[in-house]
């Protein structure tokens, strides 16, 4: 029987043009609703969890040929010299109180670099009180050594901080010695520019943005006299001490951003080629992955670069680099109470091995991964891997919103009055809109507040400039939880039942695009998120329990994640806090997060202030639906 | 009816123009989801530079836009973000008296019907109420003037925008019934960007249908008003061709402007299903698949037309669909033209299947837009196939939202002829299904 194309149904047909499968199959998918979403959410976690395991992760192996089977050989020999130059760099330090612009200009000139300076100056938005700073001023020195034997149109970076004190003054010595040393071989085909930054990150972010003409964040800084190529790949160094034990690897990045896979290869490799301890997260690999306690290593080594990546600050002076696609490390020099000690010739010869490979690539490094996680420094666990763990909890966001869609379409049916349904609609909207205007809004002010209403607190409070902001930004957000709760009833009168499953469906929905969207961009975060999120989200109705749920709602939002993940990450790091450390460090945390928005243009407090607190307002709304 | 309508245009105007003032307006601007190298206003002011520099706007490889539309901006050029406005607001007005005037000719045609008896016994409660329909012409409106994809291209300035208040005029003209406006905005449609040239075959089936004139090839009245409205339409399309000419002196707009939207040569990633295939293809493959891929968008019109022929109306909102998931530069203010037209088929609600899935893909991708941008162009993490990916999946779920539609359209027509509840020969309840 066929009309105008439509034929009664004889024959089976594909899943979602048959209504009879699609009925049965929505059906199904409503009545388990519940259980396929405990179950789900316990994949999810079991998934996650089962990433550290090493039978389910992939050994690290190099990718780029240009790196892999060519052969280098490291001839560094003054570790010696350099330390002196280093005593001698700290002694000029303390005579002129900061950096010692002038020495060190002198002394790369005398090894035949170009040398150019860069002057910055930043007034910070309010106090820095970790690192003790408010208006910075500051010089960065550089010296590049032009490639020999190509057009020099590429260039790598050598960087070490000069910081405060008697710290990172090693560094500075092995940079200079080795400037020494490269500027006598021959075999560079990319400008090697050494780079002596003042006040870490933001003189950092003054050069590359000198260097790369962008001025992104405001600040003041003189333009760069000199440039090489286009920058390939850049490492930073942090040595305190003449000997050292391990050398660590750091990698995560601004906004969680990862350098490629083969940067942590390459390292890996030279350090087991030249015998160096080699650490990441500070954690040494072990081989015992069947034993209780080898998994339970790995899986912390995991969860601190879950969280520090999450954080979405730079661990360390290469984080700024990642922005510009350049991929970038941190090497930091640790020494513990081990017997094994490693000198700074070792080192150097280690770096300068790590330079001559980066001098070999024809490309840039994007061989190997850019999403990955590492429980140790020869494992890793790429985005195929773990996306299905975020992905199982994403699903239950799904299921929950074609539940309440099923829900939503049964009711109209029932009344069978084309009428009721228009008049409902009107008001359906606007009690939809109220809510998510109104969080939106409490959303602006926690992102804008505590920053312009700081002079205002610090004269009517005994406090100072940083605690004002943190407690401003703490006080708007709890007072988040009173203000926006039945704001409908203003405009709607009484809300209906099918008001908050419009709006539970519209949070649902909004929730699952922002958690994957920032799933992609950070994993780590998207996936903390989640996890704090998903259950709330998939339980609250206004049905449940008041009191209960709204202590479970307070305890899993944003806020509270964040103060549990402090101590999560002082317990994984072996310096467990007490309750009023932790309160101190969640403060300067939320403080470190403001800034480091408003300095490097970190992306997660707005992210959670504009998006993801407004969201969860939008249940603490549905929890208190009358 | 008109005083919602001009507090919808406020609320639109006002929005427009604050986000004109932010900071938003230049990052809007950039985006290749919002603007094709057809219709930024980058290249527009490029060629207006050219033109005053007394050079043909069309020498270097930039500027794409026909030569009417340099000349407008000539004039205009310091009052563009009104001219944009304005145009948005036309496109509302004309779809809302277009609508308007449809729903009437829609319910007439139902009561004839209903007086005649036609409709089976069970198919009342698919019969549409005066007071639902009411209401439809403001939310085409609303749907077009708040479609965020509407705002967007309007505060980027993307020329799209012009070209849908042309189609929109269009529309209105032909529902009005002249045939001769409808011929000349049609022939500037096509004028300004090729396709809209399959949008001739819903014209005139309107046109036949609103005079009686029966669609029968064997009839001579039916050659004789289609070759009238062929004339009338390639007569007007000849004047602004010629037009273009004596303005410019020269025919360099014809490769610069047809060439360019049919060889489609600029390969920028944009939300449509041509450059990354382009970009991946072997060179001499090129020429055959750039028809296979034309081809597609013309193609459609005739079983489309052979199927709703008795429903140009719908047939006209399918044909625009096509078009902008077809065309080879498609941005997001062509999606909003044909998404305006969703409240008109409101009462086909219930027999659509996806509508949810689809919606929530629409969704999705739309946020995903931007973040795979930054992943693969900014963070160099990701790669081209990342944001393709989303590409394809946002084209799926337009054809699965249209052919949902012509299915539920299709389901309807059905039931009015055959009762809504259908038994199989041996009694039990039946379904439908398309094939």
């Amino acid at each position: 029987m066929k009309v105008q194309g439509l034929t009664i149904q004889e024959n089976n047909m594909g899943l979602l043009s048959d209504p009879n499968r699609r009925r049965a199959l929505i059906s199904m998918l409503t009545r388990l609703n519940a259980p396929i979403c405990v179950v789900c959410y316990m994949a999810g976690v079991a998934w996650f969890m089962g990433l550290a395991f090493e039978p389910f992760t992939l050994r690290t192996y190099m990718s780029e040929n240009a790196m892999g089977s060519t052969m280098v050989e490291e001839r560094f020999p003054a570790g010696e010299r350099a330390l002196a130059t280093g005593r001698e760099f700290a002694a000029h330090k303390k005579k002129v109180g900061g950096m010692p612009v002038d020495w060190l200009v002198k002394t790369m000139q005398s090894q035949g670099l170009e040398v150019f300076t860069q002057r910055f100056s930043r007034t910070l938005p309010f106090p820095d009180e970790n690192k003790e700073r408010y208006v910075v001023e500051g010089t960065n020195v550089y010296g590049i050594l032009r490639a020999p034997r190509a057009p020099r149109t590429e260039a790598l970076v050598l960087s070490a901080p000069c910081s405060p004190g008697n710290n990172n003054n090693q560094a500075v010595g092995l940079l200079l010695g080795l400037s020494q040393y490269f500027r006598n071989q021959i075999y560079w085909a990319k400008d090697i520019i050494f780079l002596v930054n003042e006040h870490d990150l933001i003189g950092m972010q003054a050069w590359l943005e000198g260097y790369h003409h962008t001025n992104t964040t405001g600040m003041d800084w003189s333009p760069l006299q000199g440039r090489g190529g286009s920058i390939q790949a850049a490492l930073s160094l942090e040595l305190s001490s003449d000997v050292i034990t391990s050398l660590d690897l750091v990698l995560e990045g601004l906004n969680g951003q990862l350098p490629n896979l083969d940067l942590a290869n390459l390292f890996y490799a030279f350090c087991q080629k030249i015998g160096v301890l080699c650490t990441i997260q500070g954690k040494l690999q072990r081989d015992d992955w069947d034993t209780a306690s080898g998994y339970s290593h790995a899986v912390q080594t995991m969860m601190l670069m879950v969280l520090k990546q999450a954080s979405g600050r730079p661990w360390g002076d290469h984080g700024l680099f990642l922005r510009y696609h350049i991929e970038a490390a941190s090497i930091k020099g640790i020494n513990s109470f081990r017997q094994y000690k490693t000198d700074a010739t070792t080192i150097g010869r280690l770096l300068e091995g790590m330079f001559r490979k980066l001098n070999n690539l024809l490309e840039r490094l994007h061989q190997s991964y850019f999403f990955y996680l590492m429980p140790s420094l020869s494992r890793f666990v790429s985005i195929g891997y773990y996306m299905p763990a975020f992905g199982l909890l994403a699903v239950i966001l799904l299921l929950r919103a074609l539940d309440l869609w099923v829900q939503l379409s049964a009711l109209p049916s029932r009344t069978e009055d084309g009428i009721a349904d228009i008049e409902q609609s009107g008001p359906g909207v606007l009690s939809v809109l109220t809510p998510l205007v109104i969080s939106h809004l409490t959303g602006v002010a926690l992102y804008t507040l505590p920053i312009r209403s700081q002079e205002m607190a610090v004269e009517h409070f005994p406090v100072f400039e940083t605690e004002a902001v943190v407690l401003t930004a703490i006080a708007i957000y709890t007072a988040g939880l009173a203000l926006p709760h039945n704001t409908h009833r203003l405009v709607s009168g009484e809300g209906t039942e099918q008001g908050w499953r419009v709006l539970k469906l519209v949070a649902v929905l909004y929730l699952a695009v922002l958690l994957g969207c920032t799933a992609l961009i950070n994993f780590s975060l998207g996936f903390i998120l989640a996890l704090t999120l998903v259950p709330l989200a998939a339980f609250i109705t206004p049905h449940v329990p008041k009191l209960l749920s709204a202590l479970f709602m307070v305890l899993l939002s944003p806020g509270c994640t964040l103060f549990f993940s402090i101590f999560f990450f002082q317990e994984l790091q072996e310096t467990p806090v007490n309750l009023q450390e932790g309160w101190v460090l969640f403060l300067s945390v939320i403080s470190q997060g403001i800034l480091d928005h408003s300095l490097y243009g970190s992306l997660v407090y707005p992210l959670v202030a504009l998006l993801v607190y407004p969201c969860w307002l939008l249940f603490w709304n549905i929890l208190f639906w009358k | 009816m008109a005083a919602p309508l001009t507090l919808l245009l406020v609320v639109a105007v006002t929005i427009r123009a604050a986000l004109f003032r932010s900071s938003l307006a230049d990052l809007i601007a950039e985006r290749v989801e919002v603007v094709s190298p057809l219709n930024a206003w980058k290249r527009v002011v490029e060629g207006l530079a050219l033109l005053d520099l007394g050079i043909s706007p069309y020498s270097g490889d930039v500027f794409h836009e026909t030569p009417l539309i340099i000349y407008l901006f000539h004039f205009l050029v310091d009052y563009a973000e009104i001219t944009f406005m304005i145009a948005d607001g036309i496109t509302a007005v004309a779809l809302y008296i277009a609508v308007k005037e449809y729903n009437k000719q829609v319910f007439r045609k139902q009561k004839y019907a209903l007086e005649a008896d036609r409709y089976p016994l069970d198919c009342l409660e698919l019969i549409r109420s005066p007071k639902e329909m009411y209401y439809i012409p403001l939310k085409v409106a609303m749907f077009y003037l708040l479609n965020p994809f509407t705002i967007l291209s309007c505060v980027a300035k993307s020329t799209c925008g012009l070209n849908n208040a042309v189609i929109a005029l269009f529309i209105l003209c032909t529902i009005k019934g002249s045939a001769l406006l409808s011929a000349i905005f049609l022939a500037l449609a096509t004028y300004q960007s090729v396709y809209p040239l399959t949008l001739f075959a819903p014209a005139l089936l309107y046109l036949l249908q609103r005079l009686y004139i029966p669609v029968n090839i064997r009839r001579p009245s039916f050659w004789w008003y289609t070759l009238q409205y062929a004339f009338m339409y390639l007569g007007s399309l000849f004047v602004i061709i010629c037009l273009s000419f004596f303005l410019l002196g020269t025919w360099d707009f014809l490769p610069s402007v047809y060439g360019f939207i049919l060889s489609v040569p600029d390969l920028t990633p944009n939300i449509g299903l041509f450059w990354y295939f382009f970009a991946e293809m072997f060179e001499h493959f090129r020429l055959f698949f750039l028809c296979v891929f034309q081809i597609n968008v013309f193609f459609y019109t005739i079983p489309l037309s052979i199927k709703l022929k008795e429903h140009p109306v719908f047939l006209i909102f399918m044909q625009l669909a096509v078009i902008s998931i077809f065309k080879s530069y498609p941005t997001v203010g062509d999606i909003a033209l044909y998404l305006a037209f969703l409240p008109v088929w409101s009462h086909l609600y219930r027999f659509l299947r996806n509508v949810f899935l689809v919606s929530c893909v629409l969704l999705a991708c739309s946020a995903l837009f931007p973040v795979l941008w930054h992943l693969w162009i900014y963070a160099g993490s990701a790669n081209s196939n990342f944001y393709y990916a989303i590409t394809l999946l946002f084209n799926v779920a337009q054809i699965l939202l249209v052919s949902d539609y012509f299915y539920a359209y299709l389901r309807r027509e059905y039931h009015l002829t055959h009762g809504l509840y259908l038994k199989r020969k041996d009694g039990s309840e039946a379904t439908l299904v398309l094939k």
